[in-house]
């Protein structure tokens, strides 16, 4: 039994489609990257599977559970948890408080404030700062940090990237191995093609909608990949 | 002399008004509701309280331990009957919908209780009358200062529930994006009953200090909804301690004005609500140009 199990899921913004039919699964501690270009649909695929988009069609299984109609904070408490597009840190707040808050999933785990401190360590010396004064690459480790403390077994992952300084993006994705390490599903939606090539086991391409390539990354060509994402050979695909 | 006194009695009256704008400006802050019915139920809690003490025959100190109960299975009805259900059309539908609450209760309570006016005074011994003198001419009223101190103790009460427990981080995480706080693990449906609970157990304790200061009748919630209103928007939209400023600067501005005139004093917390919001609106948050530029920064800031 896969974690995660997808089946004929349609979702939509009113009469636009954003994504249609995608179905696919996930194996615990599996890592998938869900690359496409802007408006390919990848935000609304994984809201969706964390309950904060009503998908409209199709079926979302966790753990053996049909989940499809759960709202976000019942899947957050099974152990699903995404870091949005945008970060959707609570401004207000603290950086220790933002990572407090997540305590209210009621998941216990390895993950602790200790240990998402040790993970991220960029975010011990600003934790009595406000969440909106902070960079954006500390406000995008405070999102994941605050993803880690509901102790997920599947970790979405939307654009970490997006909005940062290469630096910065490399300040956060040096927490990944870890995460993998510790046995954690992702499903990462990453923009930059050789990066996600690089980290993730599977992966999907989408282009309007539809899953038009997937596959083990070893066994995508970088040519095969670029083809997808822009479209070209549809036929062929 | 006549002018500290004055301003001591200001700053007490204040205390009244913090009280009374305490429910409002929690339930604003909280879910950006500004409930219109507020004054209504602060009314109903009066009237609530004045049947238990008539029934079991009380004092409205004792009696208030079985109103705010009911207050509070009042807030969770509101919240999930009408506040719940109208939040997601849109700013307008909330204010119609207390509108709408406001207007029935006044009429309900009409229909109950008639026309006449009823206080608490009576039932509370020398409370009602007794006062502290300072000097010659400067008189504290010992239940004014009972409402400022339990105005103070709410006010800052909340203000610790909101910053140092688990409970009021939820709340503030509600409040600033409910999908984000549901992705947390957080129930906002949840959060935001309980939030209304407490909204209404400030309610009913503003509601059982307006019956022991004055009287009040069905109709008395509209003007105690507008001096709610006023401390809220003088204090600060959606900040406790300034609704405690906001009510104090109420509560002089009504005392100095009426010091001058007797007449003055409902028009000159009127005219200090007015200039506080004309100032507000040119150089604070409530400026149309910053509230814009606000609205239209991009979510992303980059590292």
């Amino acid at each position: 039994m896969s974690l995660l199990e997808v089946a004929g899921l349609t979702a939509g913004h009113g009469l636009l489609v954003a994504c249609q039919n995608i179905s696919f699964s996930l194996e615990a501690g599996e890592v998938l990257a869900l690359v496409g270009a802007n408006g390919a649909g990848k935000t609304t695929l994984l809201r969706s599977l964390a309950g904060a988009h009503r998908p409209s069609q199709g079926q979302i299984s966790f753990a053996g559970a049909n989940i499809t109609g759960l709202p976000a904070h019942r899947r957050t408490a099974l152990g699903i948890a995404l870091v949005p597009e945008g970060r959707r840190l609570f401004t207000d707040m603290t950086v220790l408080e933002n990572l407090q808050i997540a305590r209210a999933a009621k998941r216990t785990g390895d993950w602790d404030l200790a240990s998402v401190l040790d993970a991220l360590p960029q975010l011990k010396s600003i934790l009595t700062r406000r969440a909106g004064e902070i960079s954006g690459g500390q406000q995008q480790a405070t999102a994941i940090g605050r993803a880690l403390m509901t102790n997920p077994r599947l970790l979405l992952l939307d654009e970490l990237s997006l909005g940062l300084s290469p630096i910065a993006v490399e300040g956060v994705y040096a927490v990944l191995p870890r995460l993998i390490e510790a046995g954690i599903a992702i499903i990462l939606v990453e923009q930059d093609l050789r990066r996600a090539m690089a980290t993730a086991h599977r992966l999907i391409c989408m282009l309007e909608g539809q899953i038009m390539v997937q596959g083990p990354s070893g066994s995508l060509t970088r040519e095969a990949v670029t083809a997808a994402y822009f479209g070209l050979n549809r036929q062929a695909a | 002399m006549i002018w500290l006194n004055q301003l001591l009695q200001g700053i007490l009256l204040g205390g009244y008004y913090a009280l009374m704008a305490a429910g409002l400006s929690f339930l604003f802050g909280v879910m950006r509701v500004i409930n219109l019915a507020h004054g209504s139920l602060a009314v109903l809690a009066a009237f609530l309280l004045l049947m238990i003490d008539h029934w079991l025959g009380v004092s409205p100190f004792i009696g208030l331990w079985l109103m705010l109960p009911i207050m509070a299975l009042i807030g969770m009805v509101f919240q999930l009957g009408i506040l719940e259900r109208s939040l997601s059309g849109g700013p307008l539908i909330p204010l119609l919908a207390t509108f709408g609450v406001s207007l029935l209760l006044d009429n309900i309570l009409f229909a109950i209780f008639g026309a006449n006016t009823q206080s608490f005074a009576p039932d509370i011994g020398s409370l009602s009358y007794g006062s502290w003198a300072i000097g010659h001419s400067i008189d504290i009223s010992q239940l004014d200062a009972l409402i400022f101190a339990t105005a103070l103790v709410l006010l800052v009460g909340m203000h610790l529930l909101l910053t140092r427990s688990q409970l009021g981080r939820m709340i503030r995480a509600t409040a600033i994006d409910a999908e984000a706080a549901s992705l947390s693990g957080l129930d906002p449906r949840r959060v935001r009953v309980v939030a209304s609970v407490m909204a209404m157990i400030m309610i009913g304790v503003a509601g059982a200090a307006l019956g022991m200061r004055s009287s009040f009748e069905p109709y008395a919630g509209g003007a105690q909804l507008i001096y709610a209103f006023e401390a809220v928007v003088i204090g600060g939209t959606g900040s406790l301690w300034g609704t405690l400023i906001g009510g104090i600067m109420l509560g002089i501005a009504q005392n100095m004005g009426a010091t001058i005139n007797p007449h003055l004093s409902q028009i000159s917390g009127h005219v200090v609500f007015l200039l506080v919001l004309l100032v507000r609106m040119r150089m604070g948050s409530l400026r149309l140009g910053n509230f814009l530029r606000k609205r239209m920064r991009p979510s992303v800031v980059s590292a």
